[in-house]
């Protein structure tokens, strides 16, 4: 293997976040029943035309603008054209040579830089359910005409980590700008993964093969991994590799040839004349830009400067925009970002284990009041979990049902001195332990002012005043 | 009874509306004609619920009802114009059991003013052709001689209208397929500015030229029912604004030098010159103006409409809504077969010279080529009209020829669009109205072409052409 570099390019397709399609008003949703968002535009019905989806095409710049694209000015929409019963009209419209996003990069945790070559937008076709023999293949066109985009790589990857850590950071990025949601399960973000070796060293391409629609991280380094070992083994064998379009199987592990370079299709592009080419304003890019929220890079070094946390709260708190849009909730309502973020980072995110949607059960207000309530010793750690775990259940104001339940420590100093003047005049033995070993009796001390004030006190305070009274 | 052959639009709407006569009797009478001209198989389909239709006008009306502005008015649509629950066929084997899921927008505007559907006209297969011969259905005949053709490709359309089947036909044109059948059946046609009308519903052939426009008796009427059509439509991205063009008491009108030389050639040559020369004694200004590239036209438009049509036909496989071919096994054979058996020759021709000049390798060369010469021809027109306001040339070289003349001749028959053409790939208006009889007892056109929004006035010219 080590005889060999590996060159690895991407086409990436992900799902474009609009209510409707990209070129009629049907719906833009995943599930529903066959055939039931679809209109004489998408179904490709004689004489309907499309209209283009701004939206769509907002978000195409949106996308290029996460990943430092330059924005065409003139964009213009291209018929792919070729046979298959998925696809309506027989053709794909799509772009080929005025794409809306050129250029850009992606920078992985390496600190290398992969450079995109383009951006742009076009439709999904429908979907084939193969029956069976006697039934046949059934099409559903409710994914026809949903919205994608493509962004395609220059073949800068060596490795399946790298493919690994750009398609997250692509797919964190596109999810905070509320370009795409990119649920892989449901097809929402796929890739094509395009191949090759060449010798150590050697400037020269070898011939690649391409492996089409893998729709989850694993199957993708699986199927990298495989075709790089595949590939060598070939070379090492003194033959040379096809150019086709190979299959991925997940079941099996492995992929099988699928159509050669011989074979391949010529798509005859040309502009589609239904579509007026599509000329975009500096004003409405200026626009876009400002909509658009503050992408996770950015966040975390904003996190680490104006927030003073370490790197890796910063990380963890930027690893999704729900997190991150609710711990900055959290700190506009209490201003203790470093006390917010260990809550977040101990407390809160085990309670949501490690699924990939989900919502923390408090809402940000009544957290910061619990941690603020703590902050200010009305009720120690402890209780400040339960009255988290109240609140969640209840959705009560976190004061109001602290007092309800009693939980609030209503225990004054002075009861407390007085305590432990007791407590001095029964246990002068313990004491004077104290003096000597205050870790090891100071427990013993806090238990009985706690057992004394059926656990009102703070515990923090009756810290303090023991070490002010017998230190 | 009234002749509503003698009325124009006006005066059968105003007819129905004063209750001089029905709706039911004028839709009852033009149905009736359908049924009396069946050897000029001008209609495919006669819609018999028209007369239904007709009916509830009739009884609005009697109600006090306000209607449209073409209330009670029968009409015919070509072949290839969507209309919801009405089968359409392109004049296609392949295409024999479709029934259009909806309406197209110039179907719903029509309606919307009270006209009524009363039959669908017969075509080339796509509109594919200047003779009406490649219609799966058998030719349309020639109104005047029924031993020609029709023209085309909406034949059926004009014949429609040239043999008292509706006071109104509505055609489409690609290259000349309202204009030519117009000028062999003697009734005006419109091609107008591209996107002056809605293609939303209009089975596209090549859609960066195709344009549906109405044929009729006058140029009164045609402008009429152009008001009514016209307009920018929300499921059309490529439809305009109607705009009003500015008439004059005079025109100055162009003779393009470029042409010159065909016309000379063309059998349509005299009768041309004398109408120049009738035209300039009754006021009319004449100027000789350049437009360098018009012979361009013709292979430019047979690279650029064939590659579109290529790719919009594509649809037609087999799958979903033509007719599979019942011995296919695999889904190749799907494709291959179903299409094989449903286009018609003309139609197969197109497709392929469309993927040729469309793959890679050939792209540059043709479809590119054809593209940039597009552009400058736009260029060319607009600095011609700076010198005149509308340019004449006869709408065909010749006039109807024989059925089955020219079918094994597709390159004499392409030269039929020589003269219209130009209008297509400019994406200007242009008008064919009657002008002269041959010796052979046929019609000839005289085309009126005008820069882009013109309509009016170039129905104001025709109309003092015809006065002259």
């Amino acid at each position: 293997m080590s005889a060999f570099d590996v060159v690895i390019g991407l086409e990436v397709h992900a799902e474009l976040n609009t209510n409707t399609k990209i070129f009629c008003s049907c719906k833009n949703e995943f599930g529903a029943d066959p055939n039931k968002n679809t209109c004489p535009v998408c179904t490709g019905m004689p004489g309907a035309l499309p209209i283009i989806n701004r939206k769509a095409v907002e978000l195409c710049i949106k996308a290029g603008l996460c990943f430092g694209c330059k924005i065409a000015d003139y964009a213009v929409m291209e018929r792919k054209n070729y046979f298959y019963p998925d696809l309506s009209k027989a053709y794909q419209i799509s772009q080929m040579v005025h794409p809306l996003c050129e250029g850009g990069s992606v920078k992985l945790d390496s600190g290398k830089e992969v450079r995109l070559n383009r951006i742009h937008l076009e439709e999904d076709a429908g979907k084939l359910t193969h029956i069976s023999k006697s039934v046949g293949t059934l099409v559903d066109y409710n994914r026809g005409g949903t919205p994608l985009i493509e962004i395609v790589t220059e073949p800068d990857f060596e490795t399946a980590e790298e493919v690994d850590d750009f398609l997250k950071k692509v797919r964190e990025a596109l999810v905070f700008a509320n370009v795409a949601e990119c649920k892989m399960e449901e097809g929402g973000m796929r890739c094509d993964v395009n191949l090759s070796l060449k010798p150590k060293g050697s400037p020269v391409f070898g011939t690649r093969t391409e492996m089409k629609n893998l729709n989850s991280f694993k199957s993708v380094t699986r199927a990298i991994e495989y075709e790089i070992k595949r590939q060598a083994e070939v070379l090492g064998s003194g033959e040379r590799v096809i150019q086709e379009t190979r299959k991925w199987s997940d079941d099996k592990g492995k992929n099988t040839a699928m159509r050669s370079k011989e074979q391949a299709q010529d798509y005859r592009y040309f502009p589609d004349p239904d579509i007026l080419p599509i000329e975009v304003d500096l004003a409405d890019v200026l626009r876009i830009k400002g909509e658009m929220p503050m992408l996770p890079v950015e966040r975390r070094e904003m996190y680490q400067t104006k927030f003073g946390l370490p790197a890796y709260d910063a990380g963890i708190l930027t690893s999704s925009k729900y997190i991150s849009d609710y711990f900055k909730k959290c700190v506009s309502f209490y201003d203790a970002p470093k006390k917010i973020s260990n809550w977040i980072l101990t407390d809160l995110l085990k309670l949501v284990k490690e699924e990939e949607v989900f919502e923390f059960p408090i809402a940000e207000q009544p957290l910061a009041e619990i941690i603020k309530m703590v902050d200010e010793k009305k009720i120690n750690k402890t209780v400040g979990l339960q009255l988290l775990d109240q609140v969640a259940q209840t959705g009560k104001d976190p004061m109001t049902l602290a007092k309800e339940l009693g939980l609030l420590t209503t225990i004054s100093e002075e009861q407390i001195t007085t305590l432990l003047q007791a407590f001095k005049d029964s246990n002068p033995k313990a004491v004077e332990d104290y003096k000597k070993e205050p870790q090891r009796v100071i427990g013993f001390i806090v238990g009985y002012v706690m057992k004394n004030t059926a656990g009102k006190a703070n515990g923090e305070l009756v810290k303090s005043l023991i070490a002010k009274l017998f230190g | 009874m009234t002749d509503f052959t003698q009325l124009t639009v006006k005066e059968l709407v105003e007819g129905i509306k004063t209750q001089k006569f029905t709706s039911e009797d004028v839709v009852s009478f033009y149905i009736s004609q359908c049924e009396k001209k069946k050897d000029l198989n001008a209609v495919l389909e006669i819609f018999y619920d028209a007369i239904e239709k007709a009916k509830e006008v009739d009884s609005k009306i009697a109600q006090g009802q306000t209607l449209g502005k073409l209330a009670g008015v029968p009409i015919i649509v070509k072949d290839n114009i969507l209309n919801k629950g009405k089968k359409m066929t392109c004049a296609s084997k392949f295409m024999q059991d479709f029934v259009s899921p909806y309406s197209a927008t110039i179907v719903k505007k029509l309606e919307a003013e009270g006209a009524i559907i009363i039959a669908r006209a017969n075509m080339d297969e796509f509109a594919m052709g200047g003779s009406c011969e490649n219609s799966a259905y058998g030719p349309c005949k020639n109104a005047i001689d029924p031993t020609c053709v029709s023209g085309g490709s909406s034949g059926g359309s004009a014949v429609a209208v040239a043999a008292d089947l509706a006071p109104i036909a509505i055609g489409t044109d690609t290259g000349g397929s309202v204009r030519q059948p117009s000028s062999f059946n003697g009734v005006v046609g419109i091609k107008p500015t591209y996107g002056a009308i809605s293609r939303f519903g209009l089975v596209a052939f090549a859609s960066s030229t195709d344009q549906a426009g109405p044929i009729t008796k006058t140029v009164e009427d045609n402008e009429y029912v152009f008001d009514i059509m016209a307009g920018k439509d929300e499921n059309d991205q490529t439809s305009i604004e109607l705009k009003r063009a500015e008439t004059k008491p005079t025109y100055k009108l162009g003779l393009c030098k470029q042409l010159a030389q065909s016309i000379k050639q063309s059998a349509s040559s005299t009768y041309f010159e004398k109408a120049v020369e009738k035209l300039k004694q009754k006021g009319f200004e004449f100027v000789e103006v350049d437009v360098p590239h018009i012979e361009s036209c013709l292979p430019c438009y047979y690279v650029l409409t064939p590659a579109e049509a290529t790719s919009n036909l594509a649809r037609f496989d087999g799958v979903k809504y033509t007719t599979r071919a019942t011995d296919a096994k695999t889904l190749e054979d799907v494709y291959i077969k179903s299409r094989s058996e449903g286009f018609g020759k003309e139609v197969k021709r197109r497709i392929i010279l469309g993927n040729f000049v469309l793959s890679s390798g050939y792209f540059d060369a043709y479809y590119n080529k054809a593209r940039k010469l597009q552009t400058w021809l736009g260029q060319e027109f607009d600095d011609a009209f700076a010198d005149c306001d509308a340019i004449i040339t006869p709408t065909t070289p010749y006039t109807a020829f024989k059925l089955g003349e020219k079918a094994n001749d597709p390159i004499s028959m392409y030269l039929e669009d020589l003269f219209t053409v130009p209008a297509s790939i400019a994406g200007v208006p242009a008008i064919s109205i009657p002008y002269a009889t041959a010796e052979n007892g046929l019609p000839l056109g005289l085309q009126v072409i005008g820069k882009k929004h013109s309509e009016h006035l170039l129905y104001d010219v025709a109309k003092k052409i015809k006065e002259a």
